[in-house]
């Protein structure tokens, strides 16, 4: 099928960026971003310089991968990093609008690279549980009710790509730091360091550029991952008490 | 070069505790004034960091990534080993020591494995407290599945992303000590060589992959956990990024490759769709615990699956071993599946596959437990193949996965360079000639948590170690070399690019030293591989400038280096003239077609000794001894 591609090119964080066009032809098998290796590659033998995009595992769950596609994080399909995306998707003659995430927080370094080091340090600030090696107890010394490990889980599934963030009106990271406040909070192992991690980590997201969440949901959508936007509401709940606790 | 493995004596039992006790301390006042390097944030690096950080030393951590949650570790799928016996199934450390000795095929150092099945305990330990989630029972105690290789249940597992959340484990510990400013974090740094210093170890040159800036980072003593080389085949479950280049530079620095054939190709991966395909996809070892594996009887079997009848089917592995059925060793499982494909069974449109069916797991069970069990491993198949696995069965078809192989370390993980240790897949300690399931996640947190911080201080306690500066002639040399390589690989103006000197490279790999070698293969890729090594430096193109983000440059760096790697591989696999484990040789098989050893001659770890870029590298050998576990013909029969 023939593609017209209009992908966000940017030599630098301080450059100024614009579309540029590439024609393309690819095949149905091929995932998202073979694609745009094949264009790469193209470029490369043509002396160009390729356009910059992250990705690793290209399994889904590394979360290096993140572009916007036709307005939408990691493009159309449901529970799916732009990595799994495949091309069967796409039609002859079908035009596509490539940009990197577009949010204060995340500023871009290249063409659709964007530094999202700011999620490191919102999980430096307490998305962890102090335990020091070698001395935890017998690990079925602590029983987990299973409904509450299962609940855990999905809220940890989160690869932190930042999908959340980009589709956020506000660019606000909400749903990044719930997630991984549920993760911790819902477990009994969370629970001693429960409301000291939800102040320390929401002082960090907000002074961080990203923006507030005002329950659009728009990032429960984008989630590759599917987190609930309930797990926002869990964090402003131990917010609240918290802020109390701390009077 | 001396290989002295320093095993402690005494029984196998009581060794890593005797030699915990001999080792020298460094008192907790004096460990401020130590600075570790450790590079990688994967499993192994992100907890020996964490731990590292957590005893009083100064860590730095590099990572090429944009954070270190995206190292590979995170792609493994299926669990963690652990011999806990919390199923009462006759589970014990001794039973998890020689599962691994007999499943690396009797070529691994018994003490070594023994004590990696010793901690394997404290390290489910410190995952549960650390908040990791665990599958677990209705009771609310921890459940445990069965993975291949092994006739009891110890494999721990967060649904299929028991990596993930292993390795967010180890990140969020690394980053409480980032917090603290125990450790200081580089991200998008790449390291591109050791620097030593009077023979030791003392820091590395890294270039950062944004602003192109090459920097010397100096300490008292360096840890690799750089991961392994399975994309030296190009195509492999690796991550894209994942290259050889910090261990690569550490050999030619004088530290020894051990057992760089021992790579292992994984049964169960997603099968090449074309041509422009850049990596292949893992599904889980852990569907073989109830998928079931066949192919037709008949050979060029045009038919749908679902229109070959029950008693046309051949579910080759549980008629081949029956004790084992669908869970034999990775290796067996692979080497089959070839076989099946050779005589023209094959399924799908290339006919490099085979089935892996759920059709009774779904009767017996229920679709619904299916899914609670491979639910996420069920929906990427459909979205990669567009084909739904409850009603069709998957294909499959092995794709190279990991390296045993790796720098050569002795029982405290330090390599032949004093103070510069190799840690996680990084080394080629535990796993002998092929790797158990479920037994690297074990491996990469056993160095990281429990090995390496204890190991690390008996060296920093006694090697004298002299301030170092940066105009030291040895660190600017170290530096003009690598600024002198970068400015070479950006002057690569040729009509190639860099991506079809991988592929092609991958391609000879993958046909001569990939499932099946011989002599007649192994030497004509012995003669290619130079061949395309010359052609890379005279004819490859790198686009792009030095000082911003330059993907082509960093791939340049990375297959300059497989393609030295690949060389010795293929010499490796010459050498061993016997087959063990992932390296299957065809000339030496039973009538059966099983690998055949000959502990006579290789009973021995073989290591590579750098000897300069155009001379032949040097062999020694690490004899092996097998006191607890006899040498046997594995039988999974």
């Amino acid at each position: 099928m023939k593609l017209k591609l209009h992908v966000w090119r940017q030599a630098g964080p301080s450059v100024k960026g614009q579309f540029v066009t590439y024609e393309t032809d690819a095949s149905e098998h091929m995932s998202f971003l073979e694609m745009l290796d094949v264009v790469n590659e193209d470029l490369e033998e043509r002396g160009v310089d390729p356009i910059a995009f992250d990705s690793d595992c290209r399994e889904g769950i590394c979360g290096t991968c993140g572009m916007v596609i036709n307005g939408r994080p990691h493009g159309p399909w449901k529970r799916t990093t732009v990595c799994q995306l495949h091309m069967r998707e796409y039609g002859d003659g079908d035009e596509i609008w490539i940009e990197p995430w577009r949010a204060d927080g995340f500023p871009v370094q290249k063409d659709l690279f964007v530094d999202r080091s700011a999620f490191d340090r919102i999980v430096a600030a307490g998305g962890y549980i102090s335990v020091r090696t070698g001395s935890a107890p017998d690990a079925n010394a602590i029983p987990v009710v299973q409904v509450y490990a299962e609940k855990s889980m999905d809220a940890a599934s989160c690869i932190g790509c930042g999908a959340c963030v980009a589709a956020c009106p506000n660019a606000s990271a909400m749903l990044f730091t719930s997630a991984k406040a549920a993760h911790l909070n819902l477990l009994p192992q969370g629970q001693p360091e429960r409301y000291g991690r939800v102040l320390d980590m929401i002082l960090t997201m907000e002074a961080e550029s990203f923006g507030t969440c005002t329950n659009h949901g728009a990032c429960e959508n984008a989630c590759p991952k599917e987190i609930k936007i309930d797990v926002i509401a869990l964090l402003n709940r131990d917010y609240m008490k918290a802020l109390l606790k701390a009077g | 070069m001396e290989l002295r493995s320093k095993v402690p004596s005494g029984p196998i039992d009581q060794k890593w505790t005797k030699h915990k006790f001999d080792m020298k301390l460094v008192n907790p006042a004096n460990k401020r004034k130590y600075h570790v390097i450790v590079v990688g944030s994967g499993l192994a690096g992100a907890s020996a960091s964490a731990t590292l950080a957590e005893l009083g030393y100064h860590v730095s951590c590099f990572t090429y990534h944009d954070s270190p949650r995206r190292a590979h570790s995170i792609a493994a799928q299926g669990g963690i080993n652990a011999a806990k016996n919390y199923q009462g199934d006759g589970d014990s450390i001794f039973r998890l020591f020689y599962d691994t000795v007999k499943g690396g095929d009797f070529r691994a150092r018994e003490a070594n494995v023994y004590r990696l099945a010793e901690v394997s305990n404290e390290i489910i330990d410190q995952c549960v407290a650390q908040g990791i989630p665990f599958a677990r029972e209705y009771g609310g105690l921890l459940d445990n599945r069965s993975f291949g290789g092994a006739q009891v249940s110890r494999t721990f597992y967060a649904r299929g992303q028991t990596g993930q959340q292993l390795l967010l484990g180890a990140y969020q510990a690394l980053m409480k000590e980032v917090h603290k400013g125990q450790v200081k974090l580089y991200n998008q740094c790449e390291m591109l060589d050791v620097i030593l210093v009077d023979g030791q170890a003392r820091g590395i040159v890294t270039r950062h992959l944004v602003t192109g800036k090459i920097e010397v980072h100096l300490a008292d003593a360096v840890a690799l956990g750089t991961g392994g080389y399975s994309n030296a085949f190009y195509l492999s479950t690796n991550a894209m990024y994942c290259n050889v280049t910090a261990a690569w530079r550490a050999y030619r620095r004088g530290a020894g490759f051990a057992n760089p054939c021992y790579t292992q190709i994984h049964p169960t991966c997603i099968p090449v769709a074309g041509d422009y395909q850049s990596k292949l996809t893992l599904m889980s070892e852990s569907l073989r615990n109830d998928g079931r594996i066949w192919v037709s009887r008949q050979v060029d079997d045009d038919r749908a699956a679902g229109d070959i009848p029950e008693d046309e089917r051949d579910y080759y592995l549980e008629r081949m071993y029956p004790a084992f059925g669908n869970l034999v060793p990775r290796d067996l499982a692979s080497r089959r599946a070839k076989d099946m494909c050779d005589q023209g069974k094959g399924v799908g449109s290339t006919k490099l596959g085979v089935y892996l069916d759920f059709e009774d797991a779904i009767q017996r069970l229920g679709a619904d437990v299916i899914e609670a069990r491979y639910g996420n491993l069920f929906e990427m198949y459909e979205r990669i193949t567009g084909e739904d696995p409850y009603k069709v069965p998957m294909r499959i078809y092995p794709a190279p996965h990991y390296t045993m192989g790796g720098l050569w370390v002795d029982y405290n993980l330090m390599t032949t360079v004093p103070g510069l240790y190799a840690i996680g897949e990084a080394n080629f300690s535990d796993h002998g000639a092929n790797r158990l399931g479920a037994s690297a996640l074990m491996q990469g947190v056993a160095d990281g948590y429990f090995v390496l911080p204890y190991t690390i201080a008996d060296y920093l306690a006694q090697a004298k170690l002299d301030p170092v500066a940066e105009d030291n002639a040895e660190v600017r040399g170290t530096l003009d070399e690598v600024e002198s390589r970068i400015g070479r690989l950006l002057a690569l103006d040729g009509n190639r690019t860099i991506n079809s000197f991988h592929k092609e490279l991958g391609r000879i790999v993958w046909d001569n030293c990939g499932m099946g070698r011989n002599a007649t293969g192994l030497k004509d890729a012995l003669e290619k591989i130079p061949a395309l090594r010359q052609e890379f430096w005279e004819n490859a193109k790198v686009v792009g400038d030095g000082e911003s983000i330059n993907q082509t440059l960093e791939r340049a760096g990375r297959v300059a280096d497989f393609l030295e790697l690949a060389e010795v591989m293929c010499l490796d696999a010459l050498v061993r003239e016997e087959s063990c484990g992932g390296h299957f040789r065809d000339e030496h098989q039973t009538p059966e077609g099983e690998a055949m050893r000959d502990d006579e001659n290789f009973t021995h770890v073989t290591v590579w000794e750098y000897a300069g870029a155009d001379t032949a590298p040097r062999e020694h050998r690490e004899p092996l001894e097998f006191e607890n576990v006899p040498p046997t013909q594995r039988s999974y029969k």
